[in-house]
């Protein structure tokens, strides 16, 4: 005979909240944030007149985009398109350049505090500001022109690189860097042979896809007076010569689509 | 030879990993560290290269006290100090030959190990070393192309290609299957008698520590609680090291193992907190 055990008796269950764990704080809350949503959308004003307007330069702006004219300001075009890419080269390989160290000194694993403290300040800084920001400020400083843009570019690329780089040199695995500090490596060594090769490709990465992300750039901080081709698809935005403008953004997304997919080869290459 | 005395190891959390261990090696003897995790073996054969700091007490090689060092002094001690890891810890994007050389990191000036620019007399002795170890056709294979016993023989050939006067073995085959895990201590036990190296062997496989070794100390909670020949290891001196246990359950109190894992995270914390 099997004896039969009786079944407890029967408990409820229910999984516990995740956040807030008393109920009429988690009511208050998420209701108070619904309320705020449903007020802040009623607050934003819609001018019907406006938008009807707008839908009618739209559309100038569509037909001009599906006729581009290439060749009544080509020589604008080019000039353009050549000091974009100017920027776009020079910014990143100075700013990447200079991130490499700052990266450094910014991971907590292998540098000093001091240093840390004053890499990840440096990066912060340049984290901080949009690059707009920065390209009205050089604009100011420097003049007008692809110079100005080309400092924006490289300060914003290196609070970039620099803080992906450092974050990256603090999860390596430091078992390998125990075995080359056994070794009697020194520090510059244990860089060389234990941090770089577990770093690298992800180093190569993401260089690649700042130029990328630099090439993009150059063609909006153009609009503030940065220089590149920005700063034509500006110029033939006010003069409301929308075939030019299609022209322009249709190259845009060229060059933007070219360098996107030649980055993520090269990037599948070194892993 | 090397003698460590009454070694201590206090980690900053509290847990006093080492409680006065001493003990003296001498020229080619092969020692089987073993005892229970927590015990304090990983701790030991750290302090002696100052991976970990000790807290007290003296660690002599050939006369010199390891424990006073600092800075170059440090790094000319731990490029004589050859040491093999649990998991290998190869450079895993690097070659074979480069893991090698690495262990010539400490001889070299930096621009030389940059540009891979070795003296031709580091190449023979790695091209030798790779001959004695059986990796003569992987020498530019990347580290982790290799299965694991192969990128094991990689991690003995680069603590020899430090010419040490002394080996540290963490834990060598225990991501090892039974097999490769024999051939691999016989391969450290031969080194070692060529070269007339003495050599310390973190290991928690006893059957295979007794195979292989001259010399077996228990450590128990930080403290030494045997020392001698393998064939010394009965079953009472086993209970003796690993405590009161049931030799035949399967699991161990809920006490010690809570006691193990404070322990083993202090130790980790404190061994990674600084690189360099």
């Amino acid at each position: 005979m099997v004896s039969a055990v009786a079944p407890a008796a029967s408990r409820r269950w229910r999984r516990p909240p995740v956040f807030i764990k008393s109920r009429f704080w988690r009511i208050a809350i998420y209701g108070g944030f619904f309320a705020y949503l449903v007020m802040a959308l009623w607050s934003i004003d819609l001018d019907w007149t406006r938008i009807v307007q707008g839908l009618d330069r739209g559309q100038r702006f569509i037909e001009g985009f599906l006729t581009p004219d290439f060749t009544s300001r080509w020589r604008d075009i080019r000039q353009g398109m050549v000091e974009s890419i100017t920027m776009t080269v020079c910014a990143s390989v100075v700013g990447i350049l200079i991130s490499i160290p700052i990266g450094i000194g910014a991971a907590r694993n292998i540098a000093p505090w001091p240093v840390h403290a004053v890499c990840r300040s440096i990066i912060a800084i340049s984290r901080a500001f949009q690059e707009i920001i920065i390209a009205i400020l050089f604009v100011a400083m420097f003049g007008f022109g692809p110079f100005a843009g080309f400092l924006t570019l490289s300060f914003a690329t290196i609070g970039f690189i620099s803080k992906l780089l450092a974050d990256d040199i603090e999860e390596v695995d430091e078992a390998q860097a125990e075995a080359i500090r056994a070794t009697g490596a020194g520090w510059w060594q244990i860089v060389n042979y234990a941090i770089q090769p577990q770093v690298m490709p992800r180093l190569i990465g993401l260089s690649l896809y700042r130029v990328d992300i630099n090439f993009r750039e150059s063609s909006v901080i153009g609009i503030v007076g940065a220089g590149g081709i920005g700063a034509t698809l500006n110029t033939s935005m006010e003069r409301y010569d929308y075939d030019t403008a299609g022209a322009i953004l249709i190259l845009i997304i060229i060059f933007v689509m070219l360098a996107e997919y030649g980055s993520s080869h090269i990037r599948k290459r070194v892993q | 030879m090397l003698e460590v005395d009454s070694l201590e190891k206090r980690y900053k959390t509290g847990d006093m990993a080492l409680r006065g261990v001493s003990f003296t090696v001498a020229k080619g003897q092969v020692v089987g560290l073993i005892g229970p995790s927590g015990a304090g073996k990983s701790s030991l054969i750290r302090c002696i290269n100052r991976l970990v700091e000790p807290t007290g007490g003296a660690i002599r090689l050939n006369g010199l006290d390891l424990t006073k060092l600092s800075g170059g002094n440090l790094r000319q001690a731990r490029r004589r100090i050859g040491m093999i890891f649990q998991e290998y810890a190869l450079v895993e994007r690097l070659t074979v030959m480069e893991n090698v050389l690495s262990g010539r990191l400490g001889y070299v000036p930096f621009w030389r190990s940059f540009f891979r620019r070795f003296p031709q007399a580091d190449v023979d002795k790695a091209f030798q070393l790779l001959d004695r170890v059986g990796l003569q056709d992987h020498v530019d294979k990347r580290a982790d192309a290799l299965s694991g016993g192969q990128r094991q023989r990689v991690g003995i050939a680069r603590a020899l290609e430090q010419d040490p006067e002394l080996l540290l073995v963490d834990e060598p085959t225990a991501s090892l299957d039974p097999k490769t895990s024999r051939q691999i201590m016989r391969l450290i036990c031969e080194v070692c008698r060529e070269r007339d190296l003495p050599a310390i062997i973190n290991i928690h496989d006893v059957v295979l520590a007794q195979m292989f070794v001259d010399r077996i100390i228990g450590l128990r909670a930080g403290a030494v609680v045997f020392d001698g020949p393998p064939t010394d290891l009965t079953d009472t001196v086993l209970t003796e090291i690993y405590g009161e246990e049931d030799w035949h359950a399967m699991r161990k109190t809920r006490e010690e193992d809570a006691a193990d894992e404070s322990e083993t995270k202090a130790f980790e914390a404190e061994r990674l907190a600084e690189l360099v």
